[in-house]
Parts: structure tokens; C-alpha cells; sequence
């Protein structure tokens, strides 16, 4: 009888702290709160505010870098070719790099005012805060995708490919029909794993890797029959990573909008619009065609039926 | 050195020659002769820690001897070419904790060493191991496991487990010191009819009383060698050693 | 006098008014703990919900629809982490109670297995897994050698199977070293050989005994199995992980934590009969 008003003192304070604590812990809100709330009313408004402000604002003093005055560039390590070269963005050969560094100058960074991080792919396309200005890692534009990032305009037509090692059950396919029973691998949340499922729609599953590295791995150990991939990075998988790759053939374009690689941006950042313009901009002027030829110089690739 | 062994045909059943085993630096058995005839019961007395139990596991080879021979059936089984599992399927070993196995019932733990160990199949077995519970009483808890028994049934299964293959010899390691003293008659009844049925037996025993009844030959156990043996009305009744005596007026309570 | 059973027996008075307020008593501490207990529960739950960043996480994490639309793909992943932990708890118990008995026989003939299986147990235990599956996923057919599949399956089950049989196995011998000499020495003095003793003595105690932490492993095994998807398989997280990759929606997580749960949760309970029944009493009883 004695002890029990203490214990129960005791259990009452337990109970005090819980509540206290949950208490605390649900006074963390998301920090975009606001802009959930007003998401859907203000998207015209807005970007005929940034319209109008397009030429003014996107020089490297008026643009919200998340570096003062530089440009913050993201893509992948390893960073491939033909896309990069040596593994290093900052050379700006290849062509997402040389692309990188046009769209740089378009807005008025010079050379020494772009600096590079490192980020993976599958974290690129999360949604939530960036610690980039944009990214570039042929990351193909999508209504799901936009969900999460922001794109640029896109900077490149996207090809989905075929690859397989030569004398495989594949080689040689030129239809759909003829990769039915194949089994085919491709990065996982790609639009390459998509296309598998969407298009080509093999009777067994696809294997699913959580890099390019991998599933080529794969390919040599023969665990696989095929990878789908975007064409020049078939074209380097082939020539450089598989020792006897072959290309099969590129994937029918699916209907409507053709399929590009986009600058990916944090959700409504405020420069995507600086952004995408610059990227319109190296279009019209026929830049993105000479960077093209530059670095991408390849026949293309059969089309399967 | 190996001591010669004696090349007159001998009667004894087990005859341990100078045997010698020591634990680390502890010698335990310093130089142990002793004799069995087959029929005979011979008891071991002496303090704890004398080296009663060393004895019998040496004798089980379930200890190797640092010197000294031991025959049995004629057969030195000292010999490091001798298969060991083969003599201890002709003795029959039972122990002061029982040591039955807990995850067979009664008539398993009875069974196993005649299936394994002597080929016996499985329904000979069976009714071999079931004549001898009825032997000891204890037919009724065939099925039971260990752990539902008494002390006293739980002894009395080892000793027919021990029994049911027919060893010449019965080795019995203080059986009766872990029982409650209502439980130790029955089993030392048991042990009486073994012996009017001509079972050969070496035992370890603090009883007194049944040693005076039942033994053949009393041999105290001390420092390491048998101290004084012979008729159990002598050593346990006029002991002619002087430590003899001291032990045995502190076992009188 | 004897006492039959039949003769009833009255408590006395100080002994009702004992049970009396101990019955009271215990009323009194089950409507306190109960009562705080839904208290609490309410006012967490309550916080929760209100809080500003309830609406998002309801969106994210536990949104019903996407949860029905994705757990096909999830259920399907799952069917294979089964699969795979069915087959490769199997081969563990095999592989690991070999090395068990490797490292446990006496002897200085048998100083090269028990060598061997130390090894074994030292190399597989300082290895991650992940890294094992790895080496042996992608590394094992590089190497080509003939007659030895190629298929990612077949090499991360390897994989699975080489690394928890190190962990087993220590299990296994902790058991095999449990059983108290006494027994053996009670085979062998029936005349059974080391190896009879070993398979009918020691063993069917030993395994008995450390069924708790086996099942420990098992289901740790159960939730490892989700590993070898970095090889290209498609298991429930993986399938998980494609679902989100649709939509940014979390939900599939979630679903396939719920699901694991499901499997593991009962694995444990049965446990926890098994153990209660071979007379593990843990809580309970009256100090």
C-alpha cells in the first residue's frame, strides 16, 4: 500500500515525457508545406512571371545557384562516354558535358564558375531538396518523373537499344516477335525498364539491376540474354565494355512525344526556366547538333518491327 | 615399463596389473592390482577422491592408463590396438547421475545399445528390453520419459540398459549416492538378486551394510593402491590397517 | 488422519479477506494500466494525425490505393524471398552442422577438419554478405568454370548459403558443446563409437536445445534472402522498389514491410510455443 503511490507518480511522468515527445516530433512539418497548398492555383501565374523575367533574371548574379555565383553541376560516378570522358565532367568533352558547359556560358558563367558533384542516378530522380543547380545523366523526361524533379527542355532525342553478345539466343533478332522468349535486363526505374515491359513484353521477367555496371555483368556472365539502353550508351557498351556485344537493333519509337534526355532540377526550382531557355536557345542556334556530331558520330541502329 | 604379463592361464575374469593414471600432476592410481573371478562381487571402499571412479572408467577404457595392464577375458585391453568400443559392449557401466538419455522413453534408452551396437533387430530388441524392466520392476513405464521417474527407477533403468546385452562384467560407480535413502533399498535389492544370478560385479558403494552381505572381497582404496582387501567380515569387521580403521569409524556415523 | 479429496475444504476468514484484497487489488492495477495505456495511445495517435505533415506521409507511405495496385508485384517478389529462404535454410542446416562436427571432434587425427572448419567459420563470418553475394553473383560466372550454372539465382543462394552456414554452425556447436559429457561417456560406455554417439546421443539433444536461436537465424535468413536482388532477381523489395519508381509513391515499402512481417512475426510466436513447451518459463510466475 505504501509503495504504491510511488510507482504510480513514476508511471504518470513516463507517461508525460511520451506525450511531451510525440508532441514534439508531430511539430515537424515538411518544410514545402506552403507550396503544396498552392501548388495547383498558381501555375500560370507563375510562369508568366518567370517569362517575362527569362532575360533578366538568369545571369549568375540574379539566379538562386545553391553556390553564390556558381554554377553546381550534377551527374554519376562513373560518369560514361560518350556522355563524359575519363570519368571526368569538368574536361567538357562528351557530350552532356560539352552541353553542360554551353548552357554554363548561355547564362554568362564562365569555365572557372562551374563546379561538379557527384550524385547517383536513382537518387537524382527522388523527390526532395537538391544539392545541385541541375544534373545531367541521361535522365529521360517523364509525367511520372515530373511528379518529384523539375526537367529542362530536353537536350537529346532518346533511342532505346537492343544490345546482346554476339552468337547469343538474340543476335540477330529484327522483330519484337523474335525477343519474346529473351531475357532482357535494364536498371531499375528506367525508362529502358519500362520500354521491356511496355513494348517488347517478354514472356519472362526482366532482370533488374540497380546499375548499367551491373546488368552488363550480367550480359558477360551470360545471366541474361540482352540489356535495353539508350543508343550511344549501347554503342559504348558494346565497343568498349562487352568484349563480343553486339547491337540488335533500336526499339519503335512509342507513339506521341519522342522520348529526351532532360536537365532534372529539384521540384519547382527557380531555374528551370533559366534553364530550359538556354536550352532552346543552343537548339535554335544549332548548337546541340554540332556538339552531336562532335561526340556522338554513330550509324544508328537497325529498328526492330 | 610394461609389466610381463603373466603367461599361466589365469580364472579371472578382469585383472588389473600395477595400473597407474594420473591427471596432469594429480596422480590418482599409483600402482592398483586387483583380481575378479566370474560370479564374484567385489566392492571398492575409500575416501572421495581416492580414485574409485578412475578405476572403473579405466577399466571401461573410458580412460587411457598411464602404465600398468589390464586383462579382461583373458585379453590385455590396454593395448592400443585393442578396439575399445568393442570391449564396453561386454561390460556394463552404470553411473552415480543415471545418465540416461533424455530425449528417448525407458524402453529406448533400454534398446538403443542392443540395435546399435549388437545388431539386434528392432522387435528382438524390443521384447529383450522389455523382459528385463519387467526384471527390475519397471515393465509398467516403458513408455514414460526419464525425467517422469524417481531416482530410484531412473537408476534402475541404467542398471537394466547396463544388463540387457549380457556383459560378463557389471561395473556400478556409487549408484546408490544420489538417492534419497527410501530409495536406495530397492535398488540395492536389485543388486543382491544380480548377484545370486551370478552377475560379475565391481562397484564403488559407501553401503556398508550391503558390502558385509553381499561382497565377495572388499578392497579399500588408498593413495593410490588397494590398501588392505580381502573378506568383507575382515577388512569391514577386524581391519588389520590402521587406515582402514580411521576410515571406517568416520563412515560409522 | 488423511485428508480425501472429496471432504471440501472452507478458506478461514483471514484467508478470504486476504484473496479479497488481492482480487480488488488487481482489478484496480488492470483498469489503471489499461486506462493509461489507451490514454496514451489515444493522445500519440491524436498528435499524430493532426500534426501538419500527417497529410503528406498519409500520401506517401499509406496511401490505400496504391497499396492494392502495387501488391500483386510485391506479393509476387515475396513468392520468391520464400522460395529461396525454404531452399537455402535447408542446405544451411546441412553445410553448418557438417562444420559443427568438424570443429567439435576430439582427437589430433582430426586436427585438419577441425582446422578446416575454423577457417570456414572465421572467413565466412568476417565477410558481409552483401560483399559475398557480390563476389560469388557476378564473380563466380565470370569465371566459367564448366558443369557450374550461370544463373544469379543459383550464385546468390550460394552466397547466402556459404555465409550463414558460418553462423549456424556456431550455433550447432554451441549445442553440440552443451550437452553434458556425462552423456557421451554414458554411449560410448554402452559400447557405441564416437560417431554412433554423436548421431544418437549428442545430436538429438544438442539440436533441441538451440531451436531458439535457429530460429533466430531463420528468419534473419528470411529477410536477407531480399539481397540477392542486386544480382538482377526480382524480389518483394525489389518489385517494391520498381512500384516506386512509377510515382514517387513510398506505399509499396511499406507494403512489403507488412508483408515480411507477416511471415516473420508468426515464425516467432511459434517459437515462443515451442520453447514454452520444452519448459523455458521467461516471464511469468508469481516473483
Amino acid at each position: 500500500m505504501l509503495k504504491t503511490p510511488r510507482r504510480a507518480s513514476r508511471r504518470h511522468l513516463a507517461v508525460v515525457t511520451l506525450v511531451s515527445a510525440a508532441i514534439a516530433l508531430s511539430a515537424c512539418a515538411p518544410t514545402d508545406e506552403d507550396d503544396s497548398g498552392t501548388d495547383s492555383g498558381s501555375d500560370t501565374s507563375s510562369s508568366s512571371e518567370s517569362e517575362a523575367s527569362a532575360a533578366d533574371g538568369c545571369t549568375p548574379d540574379a539566379m538562386e545557384t545553391v553556390a553564390d555565383g556558381t554554377l553546381t553541376i550534377a551527374t554519376d560516378d562513373p560518369a560514361y562516354e560518350p556522355w563524359f570522358v575519363d570519368n571526368d565532367p569538368t574536361n567538357g568533352k562528351g557530350y552532356e558535358s560539352a552541353v553542360a558547359y554551353a548552357v554554363a556560358e548561355q547564362l554568362g558563367y564562365t569555365q572557372d564558375q562551374v563546379s561538379w558533384v557527384k550524385v547517383p542516378f536513382n537518387k537524382v530522380v527522388q523527390p526532395g531538396p537538391k544539392d545541385f543547380d541541375f544534373d545531367v545523366n541521361q535522365v529521360s523526361i517523364t509525367e511520372a518523373r515530373r511528379k518529384a524533379v523539375d526537367f529542362s527542355s530536353g537536350y537529346f532525342d532518346v533511342v532505346q537499344t537492343v544490345i546482346t553478345n554476339k552468337g547469343s539466343a538474340i543476335d540477330g533478332a529484327t522483330s519484337l516477335a523474335d525477343l519474346a522468349d529473351a531475357k532482357l535486363g535494364a536498371q531499375v526505374g528506367t525508362t529502358s525498364y519500362n520500354a521491356i515491359v511496355d513494348q517488347v513484353q517478354p514472356s519472362t521477367d526482366p532482370a533488374v539491376f540497380d546499375t548499367n555496371d551491373q546488368a552488363v555483368q550480367a550480359l558477360k556472365n551470360g545471366q541474361i540474354d540482352g540489356i535495353v539502353v539508350d543508343l550511344p550508351t549501347a554503342y559504348f557498351m558494346t565497343a568498349v565494355q562487352l568484349d563480343d556485344g553486339v547491337i540488335v537493333g533500336q526499339l519503335p519509337l512509342p507513339d506521341g512525344e519522342p522520348e529526351q534526355f532532360g536537365a532534372v532540377l529539384a521540384k519547382d526550382s527557380p531555374l528551370t526556366d533559366c534553364i530550359s531557355s538556354a536550352v532552346d536557345t543552343l537548339r535554335e542556334d544549332g548548337v546541340l547538333d554540332q556538339i552531336g556530331q562532335e561526340w556522338l558520330a554513330q550509324q544508328g541502329a537497325p529498328e526492330l518491327s | 615399463m610394461r609389466t610381463p604379463v603373466d603367461s599361466t592361464p589365469s580364472t579371472d575374469l578382469l585383472r588389473l596389473d600395477r595400473v597407474r593414471k594420473s591427471f596432469g600432476d594429480h596422480l590418482v592410481l599409483r600402482e592398483v592390482d586387483l583380481s575378479i573371478e566370474p560370479g564374484q562381487c567385489v566392492v571398492l571402499i575409500g575416501a572421495s577422491g581416492s580414485g574409485k571412479s578412475t578405476l572403473l572408467r579405466c577399466v571401461n577404457l573410458l580412460e587411457v592408463v598411464d602404465d600398468g595392464v589390464i586383462t579382461f577375458e583373458g585379453r590385455d585391453i590396454t593395448d592400443p590396438r585393442v578396439d575399445g568400443d568393442e570391449v564396453r559392449s561386454r561390460m556394463g557401466m552404470v553411473f552415480q547421475a543415471y545418465n540416461l538419455f533424455p530425449h528417448l522413453d525407458v524402453i529406448g534408452n533400454v534398446t538403443m545399445a542392443l540395435r546399435l551396437v549388437h545388431g539386434v533387430k528392432a522387435d528382438e530388441a524390443r521384447s529383450r528390453g522389455m523382459a528385463m524392466l519387467e526384471r527390475v520392476g519397471l515393465a509398467a513405464k516403458a513408455q514414460a520419459r526419464p525425467d517422469d521417474l524417481s531416482g530410484g527407477q531412473q537408476q534402475r533403468v541404467a542398471i537394466a540398459r547396463a544388463l540387457v546385452a549380457n556383459p560378463r562384467l557389471m561395473l556400478l560407480d556409487e549408484v546408490t549416492s544420489a538417492l534419497d535413502p527410501e530409495l536406495v533399498g530397492e535398488v540395492l535389492d536389485l543388486l543382491t538378486d544380480l548377484k545370486s544370478e551370478g552377475v560379475t560385479m565391481l562397484l564403488n558403494t559407501h553401503e556398508m551394510g550391503f558390502a558385509r552381505d553381499v561382497a565377495d572381497q572388499v578392497c579399500f582404496l588408498h593413495d593410490g593402491r588397494i590398501h588392505e582387501r580381502g573378506r568383507p567380515e575382515q577388512v569391514l569387521g577386524d581391519p588389520q590397517e590402521e587406515r582402514t580403521r580411521t576410515f571406517l569409524s568416520r563412515i560409522r556415523a | 488422519m488423511s485428508d480425501r479429496v472429496g471432504t471440501a475444504w472452507q478458506p478461514s476468514e483471514v484467508q478470504s479477506e486476504r484473496d479479497e484484497w488481492r482480487r480488488r487489488r488487481t482489478i484496480r492495477s488492470a483498469a489503471i494500466a489499461a486506462g493509461s495505456t489507451l490514454l496514451l495511445l489515444g493522445v500519440v495517435g491524436g498528435a499524430v494525425v493532426s500534426s501538419p505533415g500527417w497529410e503528406r506521409v498519409k500520401e506517401t507511405y499509406f496511401d490505400w490505393d496504391k497499396a492494392v495496385s502495387s501488391f500483386p508485384a510485391v506479393l509476387e517478389g515475396l513468392w520468391l524471398n520464400i522460395r529461396v529462404m525454404a531452399l537455402c535454410a535447408v542446405l544451411i542446416v546441412v553445410l553448418s552442422l557438417t562444420i559443427a562436427i568438424m570443429r567439435t571432434i576430439r582427437g589430433p587425427v582430426a586436427f585438419p577438419l577441425r582446422l578446416v572448419g575454423t577457417a570456414y567459420v572465421d572467413i565466412f563470418r568476417g565477410l558481409p554478405l552483401l560483399l559475398v553475394i557480390f563476389l560469388l553473383g557476378f564473380g563466380g560466372p565470370a569465371l566459367s568454370l564448366s558443369g557450374l550454372p550461370t544463373s544469379a539465382l543459383f550464385w546468390g543462394c550460394a552466397a547466402l548459403v556459404l555465409s550463414y552456414s558460418a553462423y549456424v554452425a556456431e550455433v550447432f556447436r554451441a549445442g553440440i558443446e552443451s550437452v553434458h559429457p556425462s552423456q557421451r561417456l554414458a554411449g560410448r560406455s554402452l559400447g557405441l563409437t564416437y560417431g554412433q554417439t554423436l548421431r544418437h546421443v549428442v545430436l538429438p539433444q544438442a539440436w533441441r536445445r538451440v531451436i531458439p536461436p535457429l530460429m533466430n537465424d531463420l528468419v534473419s535468413l528470411q529477410k536477407d534472402s531480399g539481397l540477392i536482388a542486386v544480382l538482377g532477381v526480382v524480389d518483394a523489395i525489389r518489385a517494391a522498389q520498381i512500384e516506386t519508381a512509377i510515382d514517387f509513391n513510398y506505399t509499396p515499402y511499406v507494403v512489403a514491410g507488412f508483408l515480411f512481417c507477416c511471415l516473420t512475426i508468426p515464425m516467432a510466436r511459434l517459437t515462443d510455443r515451442y520453447a514454452r513447451k520444452k519448459g523455458y518459463h521467461g516471464a511469468g510466475g508469481h516473483l
